[in-house]
Formats: structure tokens, sequence, C-alpha cells
């Protein structure tokens, strides 16, 4: 780890204006995923600032009948909130498949948003990878891939988002707010938060350098049962390796969005027209395009015969 | 810097190229560092919190994580080391009421805070209950996750209390209660590569008042 | 004491305080963090740098040049230990790898450096500054490939599995060719990491000439004699401690770089220092569990007698390495007149392969008894019929020697009976549990006994406390606690009265632990000892130690009567002695042996298996502590459930290193995988094992559970996998049809 300075941040504008002014600072708040990182120097910032105490741990009601979450929430507290497990139950659900208790006790609701990628090429310094060093080369094309991406990889970038929370809230349609040094806000919808890869995989998210989230709001609760079937070698505390974040109405209609696949939550709007007609004809939308190895060639099938056991468990409810 | 030039970069990735006699140059990931200028020491960071009741002030490199803290400079080496990063559990204490991974947390962002270590819970002596019926039940063997262990289940009892809901629980609008199969999710951030797991599972429903 | 005649009655006889289920004496000190672990000992040696281990990033080549002016400049550091400068190193009788590469490059992360500095934080990032330079050469990473032209190999274990290249009882290829019932399938086991939860850890002190390290080691002994002679300097110059061990499984059965990193950095930086190894590191810079491509081919008459049986095993390791044994328990499992095993090794530039826990048996185990399970359905039996069938009281190579022992019959009889087998549709894929397709399997347990010389300190203070010292080490086995229950036993003191001392090389050299041996052995050398210390208390008070009884605290001989702590008042008494062991291992075949019981659901929609009930049936000679033992098996089973269902390190077969390096990565059991386990131990002595009729049990707890899985996850799905791990990719798309 290299050496950082440390601040405790006091206000969230000062915060992003010191965050693009100062080369290599960072915004900390559970530091779960970025300490793990900067152990291994694959994150090295020179300067932390510490956001805890800025305010944003509270969920409040939105006008329009929708939720309001604190950027800082903790994915515990997010979990176990009564309007989110009435409400928002697939978001419950998510966090709850992720991680582990004491993880969840500590990580953000926007450090989960951020989390980067579990590619075992990706941690391990020794090897080239163009998320961690552009232009270094992807070793994990032709490696060891068997949690990789199957879907909007690149020829530069097989990596997946880790994330279980950002399946769901993309399901729900979230928003994730922010703020930057000029103090200008915005809600960045949660489909265009994540990139893929493309030729420059270093960059995960639209943000921009400084930008600082300050809550993530969801719409106003969609009914219908809500599922999140999370599917990993052993039973808990692993990484998924396909999970599906479901809303499915009554009828059979309803969203889908699916983890482990690819370098962001992956949600194709236009396949779920196809939910009454079951599984197989979702998934064909889904994936279309796939482009597994052999290691991951299992996720293909895998994908539509989850998303087959969240509608039998839908029809059960 | 690292030369790469007898790796080739394919379109697809990187192929070793002919193995044969490829170079490579590179430390841990420093290579990374293009333009890599020494790191000055810094000055240490002075951190205030309370461990096990006793108010302790610490000067700290602000790179140490509670963990160390605990464990490099308070001398508190119930709280262990299995993975630091986050994989195992051994390193987990509570910190107001809440039971964390020290290692995945800086100490200087514990200003104030009130954290409890396995040896804030008992002593030989005196044992917590929960440390009492992890003797009686055999809920460890090498010993080594066992501290973390302990404050886990401390908090996972604590957790159900107060409602929170788990992986498993069958109705997320439900209250918890205190099962087998709650208690082995919950406390699946604890590996025990010994294998205790039946046993502590069986530590802790006593110490529920039920049966595992 | 030299044991070369089968135990009579005894003083352990008594079962006053052996054979008692008590809890563990170091209990208190574990549950409470005050056990002091390899990287926790302080003030003692006071003023500790902190060392961090450089490993490889290439796993074959040359270091052309290291650059290391950034680390040295770096803050905090004292000191920089590489191959270039620690003077001329050895290399340990029990490493088949140096363990300080440099120039040439063994395997990927072998430690190439170590950089010392004031505090942790320093020297992780100076580490990280350092520049090397390589230039790498082609390597063997693909087991398969290079098994092609593997020769033909012996070897053991060193851990009581060993077998010849080939060995053959009479005619196998013609008894096969000519059974009416034929069997042939080919399994594979991966490459498996021990993962103990302690990280390899020493601190190194130097005092002069001498030196002090604190670490985490199974074999006190070895440990201290390889790091002797990788230093070039007596084995009396060094003290050896380890106290407290956070497990091991076979991998701290050997020094391991940790030690010898921190008593070179030591040497360097003239102070203390204190190495971890960073658990990123410790998969490829220590040593695993080799994989394994196994033939089994079984024939038989149709009413299940086997009378043709062969076992080809091919592993790979480095240069100078040995394969794993997985054939040995096919030469002893089962009767049938014409046998074949043999055994290939192939040279990889992987990492070193080396003992994990039951090495052989383990991965042996997980095919035979697969093959077992598929013979038996062939023959339309019953599995644990099939198994009786074929039970043999004598070693089938050498029929004049007898099993010591043998109850495997009653272990599957009685499995069957508390599991409920009856239960059990033999014909797979026929029961559902909502979603769940529901199976359950068995499997055979066998792993042998191991006779090693063990010894043992025992002193009587002035306050009628008995003090045991050995070298032996508890790695979470219960050492502590059985040896005092020895102690207690043979002294007729409750276990209250007795302190146990281990893991210290000032101590008598004891067996250590692995090879499930260290409780039988490490508590004969006690026995011998305190039959010593008996003798010397009689004398002490002037009885005939023939007739003297030592009983609640006090001796009797005929009319007299005095209380133990009598014969100390005017000095303490110390009596040391080690058992030794004549061949009755030779004679008799000592092995252990069980039966496993797991019952699955496998997600008819996922594929992914769950276990939802285990059992395990065990004889293995007297049960020195059902607690603690109890425990030994449910974590076997618990290794067993990982190894069929998850553990895997993943080859790069380009670049040469297991890629999966961390306990993300690596994924092991976490309580949500273990449902409530159940034990039964049968009620048996083995009076030719040792003084204490004990057996070990550690290791026969997972011989067989991973097929016992393998078996459950067939008769929920009806589907049959023979590669390990069993993910659900491997069955996916031959489950039944989803709705």
């Amino acid at each position: 780890m290299k050496a950082f300075t440390y601040e405790r941040a006091a206000s969230a504008q000062d915060a992003a204006a010191k965050a693009s002014s100062l080369q290599g600072a960072r915004f900390i708040a559970g530091g779960t995923n970025l300490l793990d990182l900067m152990k291994l120097e694959i994150e090295t910032p020179t300067h932390l600032i510490d956001v805890n105490g800025l305010g944003f741990d509270k969920i409040e009601k939105t006008q329009d009948g929708g939720l309001r979450i604190g950027a800082f929430v903790r994915n515990t507290a997010l979990a176990a909130d009564m309007r989110v497990r009435k409400g928002y139950g697939v978001l419950s659900r998510a966090l709850l498949a992720g991680a582990s208790g004491q993880l969840r006790n500590k990580a953000t609701t926007s450090g989960n948003l951020l989390q980067r990628t579990r590619c075992p090429y990706f941690y391990d310094t020794n090897q080239p990878c163009n998320k961690r060093r552009p232009g270094s080369g992807c070793a994990a094309i032709g490696g060891y891939s068997r949690q990789l991406a199957i879907v909007g990889a690149s020829e530069a970038c097989v990596a997946t988002h880790p994330s279980d929370m950002a399946v769901a809230m993309r399901v729900l349609d979230a928003q994730v707010e922010t703020v930057n040094a000029a103090g200008q806000t915005r809600a960045i919808p949660i489909a265009e938060f994540h990139r893929l890869p493309g030729d420059t995989p270093h960059i995960d998210t639209v943000l921009a350098p400084g930008e600082l989230i300050t809550a993530v709001t969801l719409p106003k609760p969609i009914g219908g049962v809500h599922l999140y079937e999370k599917v990993r070698d052993r039973a808990s505390y692993a990484f998924a390796l396909v999970s599906v974040a479901a809303v499915i109405q009554k009828d059979g209609s309803g969203r889908v969005a699916i983890g482990g696949v690819a370098h962001k939550p992956w949600r194709v709007e236009a396949a779920e027209a196809a939910m009454p007609q079951g599984a197989k004809a979702v998934a064909a939308q889904l994936l279309a395009g796939a482009t597994p190895t052999e290691d991951n060639a299992f996720k293909v099938p895998l994908v539509e015969r989850t998303l087959a056991a969240a509608m039998h468990e839908a029809r059960a409810a | 810097m690292s030369s790469l030039s007898d790796l080739e970069l394919s379109r697809r990735g990187l192929l070793a190229a002919g193995a044969a006699s490829a170079v490579v140059a590179v430390g841990p990931e420093a290579a990374a560092q293009e333009s890599d200028t020494m790191t000055p020491g810094l000055p240490p960071m002075p951190v205030s919190f309370e461990v096990n009741g006793k108010v302790r002030q610490l000067s700290l490199d602000t790179r140490t994580t509670l963990l160390d803290a605990l464990r490099e400079h308070l001398h508190l080496t119930g709280t262990k080391k299995g993975c630091d990063h986050g994989q195992c559990g051994a390193c987990t204490v509570l910190v107001d009421g809440v039971r964390i991974n020290s290692c995945l947390s800086l100490a200087v962002m514990h200003e104030g805070d009130r954290i409890t270590t396995i040896e804030g819970l008992g002593t030989p002596d005196r044992l917590h209950p929960m440390q009492a019926a992890f003797v009686k039940h055999d809920g460890y063997q090498c010993g080594y996750c066992t501290p973390g262990q302990i404050c886990s289940a401390v908090a996972v009892l604590d957790e159900i209390k107060r409602g929170v809901p788990s992986h498993v629980s069958a109705r997320l609008t439900d209250r918890p209660r205190v099962t087998n199969a709650e208690m082995r999710e919950r406390m699946s951030g604890n590996i025990c590569r010994c294998g205790a797991y039946s046993n502590i599972a069986e530590a802790m429903a006593e110490v529920a008042g039920g049966k595992a | 004491m030299r044991f070369d005649t089968p135990a009579g009655t005894n003083p352990i006889d008594r079962l006053k305080v052996v054979g008692k289920p008590l809890d563990r004496i170091d209990g208190p000190l574990k549950t409470t963090g005050t056990a002091p672990y390899a990287y926790e000992h302080h003030p003692e040696p006071a003023n500790a740098a902190y060392g961090y281990v450089v490993g490889s990033a290439v796993a074959k080549g040359r270091i052309r040049s290291m650059d290391l002016s950034q680390a040295k400049a770096a803050p905090g550091v004292i000191a920089i230990v590489t191959a270039e400068n620690a003077g001329k190193l050895g290399k340990g009788s029990f490493n088949t790898v140096k363990l300080l590469g440099g120039p040439e490059v063994d395997h990927y992360h072998q430690a190439i450096a170590v950089v010392v500095a004031e505090t942790f934080e320093q020297a992780r990032a100076a580490a990280n500054l350092v520049r090397v330079d390589y230039a790498r050469a082609k390597g063997r990473f693909d087991l398969d490939e290079e098994l092609k032209t593997a020769p033909l190999t012996g070897g053991s274990s060193d851990e009581g599995s060993s077998a010849p290249g080939v060995d053959r009882v009479g005619k196998f290829e013609a008894a096969f060719a000519s059974a009416p019932v034929k069997f042939d399938a080919t399994y594979t086991t991966p490459d498996q990491s021990h993962a103990m939860m302690e990280p390899h850890a020493s601190i190194a002190a130097w005092d002069g000439g001498s030196l002090s390290v604190w670490t985490s080691n199974q074999m006190i002994d070895w440990g201290r004699g390889d790091l002797a002679k990788t230093l070039n300097i007596r084995k009396d110059k060094i003290r050896f401690m380890s106290p407290y061990v956070g497990g091991g499984f076979g991998g701290k059965l050997f020094l391991r770089s940790d030690a010898l990193m921190a008593a070179l950095a030591a040497r360097a930086a003239h102070r203390p220092v204190k190495v971890a190894l960073q658990r990123p590191l410790i998969a490829n810079n220590t040593t695993h569990r080799p994989a394994t491509r196994q033939r089994i081919r079984i024939g038989a008459t149709a009413d299940g007698t086997i009378t043709a049986i062969a076992h080809e095993s091919g592993s790979g390791d480095q240069p100078e390495g040995g394969p794993e044994t997985a054939v040995n328990q096919t030469k002893l499992l089962y009767a049938g007149a014409n046998r074949m095993t043999s055994m290939r090794l192939a040279v990889l530039d992987l990492p070193e392969g080396n003992a994990m826990r039951a090495p052989g048996e383990a991965p042996g185990m997980m095919a035979l008894e697969i093959a077992m399970d598929e013979m038996a359905e062939k023959l339309g039996m019953d599995p644990i019929a099939f198994r009786v069938r074929n039970d043999t009281q004598v070693d089938p190579e050498k029929p004049e020697r007898r099993f010591s022992e043998r109850n495997l019959i009653g272990c599957l009889e009685q499995g069957r009976q508390r599991f409920g087998w009856s239960k059990r549709n033999p014909r797979p894929a026929q029961v559902r549990d909502g979603r769940w397709l529901v199976g359950m399997g068995m499997a055979a347990a066998f792993r042998n006994h191991i006779n090693m010389p063990s010894g043992a300190r025992v002193r009587l203070g002035r306050d009628g406390i008995v003090t045991v010292e050995t070298d032996m080490t508890d790695i979470g086995t219960g050492s502590y606690t059985i040896i005092a229950q020895t102690a207690a036993e043979m002294m007729g003191l409750p276990i209250e009265r007795v302190v146990v001392k281990l893991g210290d090389s000032s101590f008598p050299v004891s067996a250590g632990s692995g090879g499930q041996f260290g409780a039988p052995n490490s508590t004969g050398g006690v026995y011998a000892a305190c039959v010593k210390l008996r003798e010397a208390v009689a004398q002490r008070l002037g009885y005939d130690p023939a007739n003297a009884v030592f009983e609640d605290g006090r001796v009797r001989a005929g009319n007299r009567s005095a209380a133990l702590a009598e014969a100390a008042k005017d000095g303490e008494l110390s009596a040391e002695d080690r058992i030794e062991f004549g061949d009755l291992g030779k004679k008799y075949q000592q092995s252990t042996f069980g039966a496993h019981f797991a019952e699955v659901g496998v997600d008819s929609y996922t594929g992914v298996v769950r276990v939802r009930r285990m059992l395990a049936v065990c004889a293995a000679g007297r049960i020195l502590n059902p607690k603690s033992a109890r425990s030994q098996v449910i974590g076997a089973m618990t290794m067993g459930v990982g190894g069929a269902l998850m553990e895997e390190l993943a080859v790069d077969k380009r670049f040469g290193f297991f890629v999966n390096h961390d306990l993300a990565g690596y994924e092991v059991p976490v309580h949500a995988d273990i449902p409530h386990q159940e034990v039964i131990f049968l009620d048996e002595t083995d009076a030719t094992a040792s003084p204490m009729k004990a057996k070990g049990i550690g290791e026969l707890g997972l011989c067989g559970v991973g097929a016992a899985v393998a078996n459950a996850v067939y008769n929920a799905t009806g589907v049959r996998v023979r590669d390990y791990p069993l993910t659900l990719e491997k069955h996916l798309d031959r489950l039944p049809p989803i709705a």
C-alpha cells in the first residue's frame, strides 16, 4: 500500500472539489473494496477523503412515492429497512445474497456500485490486465475464465461486475445522484452508470473525476413477486456465477436483470416482452450474440435455467 | 519498466509468444507506475478510540488497519489475521456493537469508536457465555478462526434479535428466528478450515436458548 | 520403551480419564484469544522488525537482474535479502524445491526476496518497489500432456501411504479379460490447497550464533533440522517453537519460506524479524495436493466377487519430487486374487506438490469409491453389500499378514442402519423435494496407521502437579488434551493436576502432527515416560514399582499409601523416555476403517449441489477423547465436502500458476455448506498399535467423503460425474429437463 494522506471531508462539494483538484485523491466510505485493492497496489491513491461524516446515511421517501437511499447507507441497513423489504424485496434479497454479514455492515450503497471486478488476473499484479494497467493486454482471454463475461465483453477485457445489489438496482430502474466540484448535481440512470469495457476497460463507470455519489433513488414500488436467484458453488460468501434479479407480475410479465455475465448488470428491456413465453425465449434475447469461452459456456444454459427457476418461484409464491 | 515486447498482444488478448524466451519484468504491481517517484515518509496521524472499555490513543501510519493497530500496536493479538483481504472473517471485531472485518478498515477512520475484541468479551477465568459454549461443544480446533467466530456469533444472535433478515429467511417481512439455517447463513463470513461448523451451530443454539 | 509385543492390560485400560469426552484444556485460551500463535510472541522477542516476502512473477526462468535501489531508499527499510546476498544456502531434506529462488526460478511466487522495515506498512510498500528483470523459460504446466510420456515411479507420502511404480499380484490382465462383469473408468482430482486459517508465519531472533524461531509448524524436529541444513549451521544452535499452530493439514509439515526468510532477514537486520506470508502468495509459494488422473478397472463374477482389480494413477511434481500415492488403499481395501497398481510421475514446473491431509488415500478414495459404486450398480448389487462381499481380513497381497483390527463391515452395517439407507431408492433420479433432486450415497473409509517413535519428559513437582514436555504439536487435533489425559491416567490424577507444554525443540522429540500418526504415538511416548516416572515415584517412596497403584492422587502398594506429591517433597522428580516400535507394524497390517454416508440435494434448475445430511462411522482403535476425536472427523468430513463440490486450484497452463490464489478465489466450505454431522465410533482397541491401543482418526474422516457425496449426487441425478470437484457445469446439460 502506497503512503497516503487522510482527511475527513467537511462537505460534499468540498470533498468533490478536493477530489477533482488533487491528483491521486480518492473518496473512502466503507473501504471494504478500496482497501483490499490498495493492499495489492491495484489502487494507489495518495490522498483519501473520508466521506462518512457527510450525513448521506438516511433512507427517505421521495415525493413520487419512491425511496432516496443515502450513498453511505450500509448494505445491512438497506437490506433490513422495512420499506425496502416490503416494496423492493429484490433489492433486500440481492444485498443479503452478497458478501458476508461483516462486509455488509461496512459496505455502502455507493461503494457497492463502485466495486471493481473480481477477475483473478485483475487481482494478480504480475499479470497483464487492461483494466488495471491500460494497454498491457488481457491475460484472462485464453486463461482461466470460468467466472468471466459471456456478453458485452471486448477484445480488451472479459471482466464481470461483481455486485449483486447493482443487478437489483438495474431491475428497479434506480438513479444514481451525484455532486461535482462545482456543486452541480445530476441523476444518472443505473442503465447508463456502468460501462461496457470496449477499448477502455479501466473506466468502470460514467462518473467524472471527483464526482461524488450522494444517493441512489428508486421509483415507487411496482409490486409483483421479487426474486433474486444467485448461483454459486458454495452456499454463501461467494460471488455469483450467474444471478437473476426478477420482479414478476401475476400475469407472467415482468422485469429481469442478470449478474455474473457482463461488465455491468445485464438487462435487455426488449427481451422482457417474452416473459410470458418462458425462460427460453427471454434468455435467447438476453444473451443474443454471447461469446462464451470453453470455461464459461455453461453460463448460457445456466442463465436460462436460473431464469426458469425464478419464474417457477414466482408462480409458487 | 517492464518490457512486454516478447509477449504478443493479439487482437483477442495475450498469448505467451513461443514461451521459450519470453521476458517479463514486473515487480508486484509497481511496474504499473510509469513514473514511480519515491513516496516520502508521511507523518503519523493521531487517533483515539475505546477498546474493551479503555480509551487508547495512538499515533499511526495512515495505512494501518484497525486489525494491525490492535495486533501490532496494542498487542491485542486475539483478533486474527487470516487473509487481510476480507475473505475469511478471522479479524472480526465489534465496532459500536456491530461486527466488521477489522482488516478492511483503517484505524484512523475509527476516531471515537467503541471497539470490542475477543479479549473484551471474556477471559480464561471469566468466559463469556458464548466462549463457554464453544468450549463445551468443541466449536473450534486449531483455534485461529475462533475469536472471529465468537465475535461473529455474539453479533449474529443480536442481529437476529434486532430482526435483520438474511439470505435464507423465508419471508423478508417476517421476524427471523434462531434456526440452524439462519445461524449457518449468517456465520458464513467466518471460515473455519478445521471444519468445526456443526459444533459452532450447537454452541450458538445453546446460548440462544434453542436447539440447533 | 520398545513396543514389540501387543499390549496387555495396563493403567490406561482403567479409562478414568482417557476415553472421556473432556473439554479441551486449551479451550479457555483459544476461545479468549490468549493462545499465542507464531506471529504473536512478544514482548519476547522485543523490537521485532517486519519482513515482507516478494514472490517471483514468473513460473520458470532466471532473474537477470534485480533493482533494489528504490526499495532500499523507501522509508523505514532496514535490509533486503535476496539469493545474491543471503550467503550459501543448503536445501532441507524434506523440501523438493529451494525456498529462496534466484537466479534460477523454479515456480510462480517462489520467494525471491524479503524486505525488512520498521513497520509492516513500510515493508509491504517497499516490497512493491523491488524491480526484477526475468528471462522467462519454457515450463511444463499441463499434467495431461506431460503424463503421456511420464515414467512409472514408486513413492511414499512419508505419511503412511506408499506404493511401487508397478505392483502385481496374480495375473490382472487375463483375469480382467475373462471376468463376467467388467468396469473400466477414469477419474480426475484437481490440485488442492491446504488453506489453513493461520498463514505461514515466523519470528526469528539471533543471539550470536544461536537462533530462536517462533513459527507455525507441525513437525518441530523436521523443521529445525531443515532450517539448520538450509542455513548451514548446527541443529543445536536453533530453538524452534510452535506452541499453537493455526491449522496445517500437511501444509506446515515442512520448513517453508516464512521461517527461512525470517531467519535470513533477522541476520541481515541485526534484530528480530517477523514474517507472515501474505494470503495471495500462499497457494503458489507453498505446497499443495497434486492433481491426479486415475484409471480403475474392476472385474467380478456375477455374484459380486472381485476377481481382478487395477488402479493406475498419474500425477506431477517438480523435478526430484514424488507421486501422489493415490493407489495405496487399493492394495489393501478389497479382496481379489489378481491385482495391479501403478503410478506415473510427470515433471511439472508448477509449485511443489506435497502432503495434504491423507496424502494418497484422500484422492485415491475419491476415485476408488466411485468406481465401487459404479461396479455395484453394474452388478445390480447394493453398494454396501458389494463392499461386504469383498471384505478381507488379510493383506490381499500377502495373505499371511492379518489386519490387526478390521471392522469395515461393522462400520458399513452401523451406517446402513443409522443413516436410514433402506430409504434410498437404488434407481437414480427418482426422489424429489420441491425443486431439489435428492440422493443418498456412501463410501468406505480407509487410512493406514503409522508407528512413529515419540519422546516425552514428565516431571512431578513438589506441588503434586505433573508437567509433560514434548515437542509434539497441537494443530487443532487436541494433542494438549489427550496428552494430559494420558499423563493423568498413568499417574492417577485428575486432569486439572496435569500441565502440558508442547511445540518446543528444547523438549524431547515426538512423532509430531501428520499422517494421523500424532495422537497414538505422542501419547505412547507420554505413556513410556510416565512408566518411568511411576518407577521413580515408587522408588522414592520405597515401594515396589511392580505393585504400586496410582489412583486418586495417591500411590498404594500393599498396605502402604502416600499422596503422589509426597514423592516430590524433597525435590522434583523427572523422567524421560520415548516409545519405539518393533515389527508389529510389519507383522500386522495396521489400518483404520470407516464408512461415510451423505444425502444431497441437487437443484434441478441450476445443478447446484448442497449436502443435507452426513454420517461417519469409524473403527480406529481406542478413541482417546470422543469429543476432540469427533471434531477431527467432522472437520475432515467438511474438507471432504470441499473436495467433492468446490475445491480446485485452477491452473493457467500458459503461465504456469494457480490462478485462484486467495480465499475468495479458492473456495472452501463455509457454515452454510455444512449440515449437522453425525459421527459414530465403534468400540475397538488395537493392542498391536501402541500401549494406548489407539490409532489415528483425523485423516480417516476425510478418506471416502468425496466419493460418498459424488455417489449421492449420482443417486439424485442419474448423471455420473468422474471429475472433481462436482461443479454444476459438469452435469447441467444432462439433468432432467426443466418445466
